[in-house]
């Protein structure tokens, strides 16, 4: 269990912004925080790491005190073992992909480079230097280097934001099989609805410093409980009016999905809008894909 | 034949100088890019200072502080046995503090335009910052680290006011090539006057085109 309750005052550019987190994370969930950029997720990530200082308040995780301004506690990011995939990858540049996971590599046993390399389908680019990578192999690089350390936290700061949506369906995989793999706690920063649909188990929306809700993904961002099996997110591109239907046309991923809605169902729907079509698994039809 | 020891002299000054200037500049570098010190404006400007000042204002203090007739220079010579004033060791110490923004300028540079991601990477995998220094930082600025090496090491073969004035003009102890082409024109003696001048330009052109060649990639297929 991680314990939050941490206050940092932060200068954005509209002017400075007390930044207040309270909140408990379970051990072993998978964790989003979304909200408006701006908001204070990455500062959030970066002082759960210790690359950051609180003003005041304190951080418990697994009844451990890393941080704890009446006691005077601040644990460096070096005693945290805490895997944080940055943004920008941060991958060093003059070391090779080899090179970047060993010089992380925790000598505790347990998974081995080779076996990350191999979990992560690097083994092809073990000499390369990242800066020869494309991004979906330097995040992928990113990830296993955080891997490599063997953490019990797992921070991801927008991972999959500059990846196109075939990396990004891909690396989502990697995620959720690392998370479930290496019975990760894992926080992440991210603004695409589908992604936090598929992937966590708990969305903390934060804007302006502050919590303002928090529940699972259904909750936050359908607000009521889907009980269909199959569930996607998309981009309604298309409202078609057909004698007593609507035809919606809904861009997921890269795939237009046509979609019949009763007009009550229709009532504050407009194009442009995010929706999540689900629907029970009554009659799936199944195909073998060569 | 004309005397090679001014020479042999430049070049010994210079790799010394480069050196001890490699030691004292990456702390100071890093702590430059690092410190939020107030003092940081302050020590910014007194490196940066001998770029502006003009040699011999440098000498002339040196020169007053390290005289044995004064209480700093007398303090060392009484208790450490140096003397600074007309001696190679003054000519080091003088040339380290003259040449100090060509080799901490580069540094400063290279380290302050690493990501700070890269530190943070480093540290939130358990590595100290002095590890980071060695196995991240230092790695990723070889170039400014070359820039600076050999801004310092041509810059003090090319010195000449300082030297005079702190060291003065003893054949074999303090009489640089420099000074030595000062001292040949002066008896009008023009034929070793110029050979100490195309070997000093040779040899720093040399130097310079070499590590526009590295920085420029030319040279990568050589030396991977």
């Amino acid at each position: 269990m991680i314990y939050i309750d941490l206050h940092k005052k932060l200068e954005t550019a509209d002017g400075s912004m007390v930044l207040h987190m309270q909140t408990e994370v379970p051990k072993g969930s998978f964790v989003t925080l979304y909200g408006p950029s701006g908001a204070g997720k990455t500062s959030t990530l970066r002082m759960l790491a210790g690359l950051l200082k609180p003003d005041k308040g304190s951080l418990i995780v697994n009844d451990l005190s890393w941080y704890d301004a009446t006691r005077n506690i601040n644990l460096r990011p070096q005693k945290r073992q805490i895997g944080y995939v940055f943004q920008d990858y941060a991958l060093f540049p003059h070391m090779s992909v080899r090179e970047n996971l060993e010089y992380g590599h925790s000598a505790k046993g347990g998974i081995s480079v080779d076996e990350l390399l191999e979990l992560m389908e690097l083994g092809s680019l073990v000499n390369r230097k990242p800066k020869t990578l494309s991004g979906g192999q330097q995040q992928r690089v990113a990830l296993a280097r955080a891997l490599a350390q063997q953490p019990e936290i797992l921070l991801l700061d927008e991972p999959l934001a500059a990846l196109d949506y075939k990396f990004r369906l891909k690396l989502q995989d990697y995620l959720y099989k690392v998370h479930r793999e290496f019975n990760l706690t894992t926080i992440m920063v991210s603004h695409d609805i589908s992604e936090i649909t598929s992937l966590s188990d708990l969305v903390i929306v934060i804007d302006h410093g502050r919590i303002v809700r928090q529940g699972t993904p259904d909750k936050i961002f359908v607000n009521r409980q889907i009980s269909g099996k199959f569930r996607f997110v998309g981009e309604v591109q298309k409202i078609e009016k057909q004698d007593i239907v609507y035809i919606v046309s809904v861009l997921v991923h890269s795939q237009l999905i046509k979609v019949v809605a009763q007009p009550s169902e229709m009532q504050g729907i407009d194009i442009g809008d995010m929706v999540m079509i689900a629907s029970k698994a009554f009659n799936p039809i199944i195909y073998k894909i060569d | 034949m004309t005397d090679l020891q001014p020479l042999y002299l430049t070049f010994q000054l210079a790799l010394v100088t480069t050196l001890v200037l490699l030691i004292v500049s990456l702390p100071l570098s890093y702590w430059l890019v690092h410190s939020r010190s107030r003092l940081k404006p302050v020590i910014s400007t007194l490196v940066s200072m001998p770029l502006v000042l003009p040699p011999t204002v440098l000498g002339f203090y040196f020169l007053l502080a390290f005289s044995p007739g004064n209480a700093f220079g007398s303090f060392i010579d009484r208790w450490f046995g140096i003397q600074l004033v007309f001696s190679f060791g003054g000519l080091v110490l003088a040339s380290v503090i003259y040449s100090l923004p060509f080799m901490v300028h580069p540094i400063q540079a290279g380290l302050a335009a690493l990501p700070p991601s890269l530190n943070e990477a480093s540290y939130v995998m358990g590595k100290s910052k002095w590890t980071t220094l060695w196995k991240v930082q230092l790695p990723n600025i070889k170039t400014s680290l070359l820039t600076g090496i050999v801004l310092a090491f041509a810059h003090t073969v090319g010195e000449f006011g300082v030297v005079l004035m702190i060291g003065g003009n003893i054949p074999g102890k303090t009489k640089v090539a420099s000074i030595a082409i000062y001292d040949e024109v002066e008896a009008l003696n023009y034929a070793s006057a110029n050979f100490y001048s195309i070997v000093l330009f040779v040899i720093t052109f040399a130097i310079l085109l070499l590590v526009y060649l590295i920085n420029g990639g030319h040279l990568k297929q050589f030396w991977k």
